[in-house]
């Protein structure tokens, strides 16, 4: 299950939405246009069970999302979906890991204060005998003009 | 029976006779015949793995996912406190002080090291710069990265940083650290082989009581190491789908 956000958590003006999330739920989105630029040299990494719910972060993760571990451990990876990320490319994603291969793709994240970050993301299944036991995904500094590009292509893909 | 030990070509010269320090304690301490055999570079070093010539290494990451997934190598331990982070840096009369500002057709100065190269690449991705658009310029050793950047024939270098910080203050002193990597989860491992399995947990033991005497600290300082850290499994399997994720 993953909670709604709060407009007390919300870092200056901010835009009000109701995002139908992969899995069948629905979550009460606030949005701001405040950006927080990757830092160098730095990977956010975590992983997932089978079905996208997290079980690992790291220290990047924590810093750059907002959310406390015990907030993030347990709920969807969907907790970090933007409004502006068209839903074909996680349909895109997860159909490609459920395959057994790699997805790599630009993601605009929500951060808790409602601002965003964008990252370069790689999503791998973790496989143990022959059997996916969950996902992991690696976020890397992605390059201006590859952000550039998604800012473009995005919204034609709603 | 004697079996075979290696260690990674990436390790830093100094080190070179503490790791036969090491297997000699190594053998006095388990009763068995082990050969240290130093290979001077990965490739040769991969041939002997591909060949089942190998029964335990003190491994490169990037190679820990043929060691378990294809030989059935288990991890035994890791240097305590050590991570494998990386330095992209230039030369202080560089007129770069970004990555973002370094542009396609760029020298970039390196050794042969495999993860150190994998993660250098990963931080210059950010200015568009990938293995299509730079010259890589292999050396020998981190002192020859170093010295390429001084000669100014080449724009950055790949450094593993713990061999960066083990430049000497004159050279540190003439480069710029353009960015430092803080991954932390990616380290070099003791790995052990098929033929020496039903010893895993009697070397483990061994391994991780090591600092525990006086005598044996000596043995792993001359390694550069104050301890070993016992390596899981499960966190070597998150290393090596971590690595698979990086190599993309």
């Amino acid at each position: 299950m993953i909670q709604d956000m709060k407009p007390e958590n919300i870092v200056g003006e901010f835009k009000e939405i109701i995002l139908n999330l992969y899995g069948g739920f629905s979550r009460k989105i606030y949005y701001s246009e405040l950006e927080t630029p990757y830092p160098d040299g730095k990977l956010i990494v975590s992983t997932t069970d089978p079905a996208g719910v997290i079980t690992h972060v790291n220290q990047a993760f924590i810093d750059m999302s907002g959310y406390t571990e015990d907030e993030l451990i347990g709920a969807p990876h969907s907790i970090l979906r933007h409004p502006d990320m068209p839903p074909a490319a996680f349909k895109e994603l997860w159909d490609t890991v459920q395959k057994g291969e790699k997805w790599q793709g630009f993601v605009k994240n929500l951060r808790k204060d409602g601002g965003y970050y964008w990252v370069k993301a790689t999503v791998i299944p973790n496989i143990r005998n022959g059997i996916t036991v969950g996902y992991t995904s690696v976020r890397r500094k992605p390059s201006k003009a590859k952000v550039d590009e998604c800012i473009k292509l995005y919204p034609t893909l709603f | 029976m004697s079996y075979i030990f290696t260690v990674s070509p990436d390790f830093s010269p100094d080190h070179i006779s503490g790791w036969y320090i090491f297997n000699t304690w190594l053998q006095k301490h388990t009763d068995l015949a082990i050969h240290l055999e130093m290979y001077n570079n990965f490739h040769s070093q991969r041939s002997a793995i591909q060949n089942d010539s190998i029964d335990l290494i003190y491994a490169n990451p990037y190679d820990a996912a043929i060691l378990v997934r294809d030989k059935g190598f288990r991890p035994l331990t890791k240097p305590r406190g050590c991570c494998d982070e990386v330095i992209v840096a230039t030369s202080i009369n560089s007129p770069v002080q970004d990555i973002a500002n370094l542009q396609p057709g760029i020298k970039v100065a390196t050794t042969e090291d495999p993860d150190v190269n994998m993660i250098g690449m990963i931080m210059l991705e950010s200015a568009d710069l990938n293995a299509a658009n730079i010259e890589l310029k292999t050396s020998d050793s981190y002192v020859l990265v170093a010295k390429h950047l001084l000669r100014d024939d080449s724009d950055v270098g790949f450094f593993l940083a713990e061999a960066f910080d083990d430049l000497s203050t004159l050279i540190k002193n003439q480069l710029r650290i353009l960015v430092r990597s803080q991954i932390s989860v990616i380290h070099h491992s003791l790995m052990l082989g098929p033929k020496l399995a039903d010893q895993h947990d009697l070397i483990s033991r061994l391994l991780l009581d090591m600092d525990a005497d006086e005598k044996n600290r000596e043995v792993l300082s001359s390694l550069g190491f104050t301890g070993w850290d016992k390596v899981e499994d499960e966190e070597m399997e998150f290393m090596i789908d971590l690595m698979d994720t990086l190599k993309v």
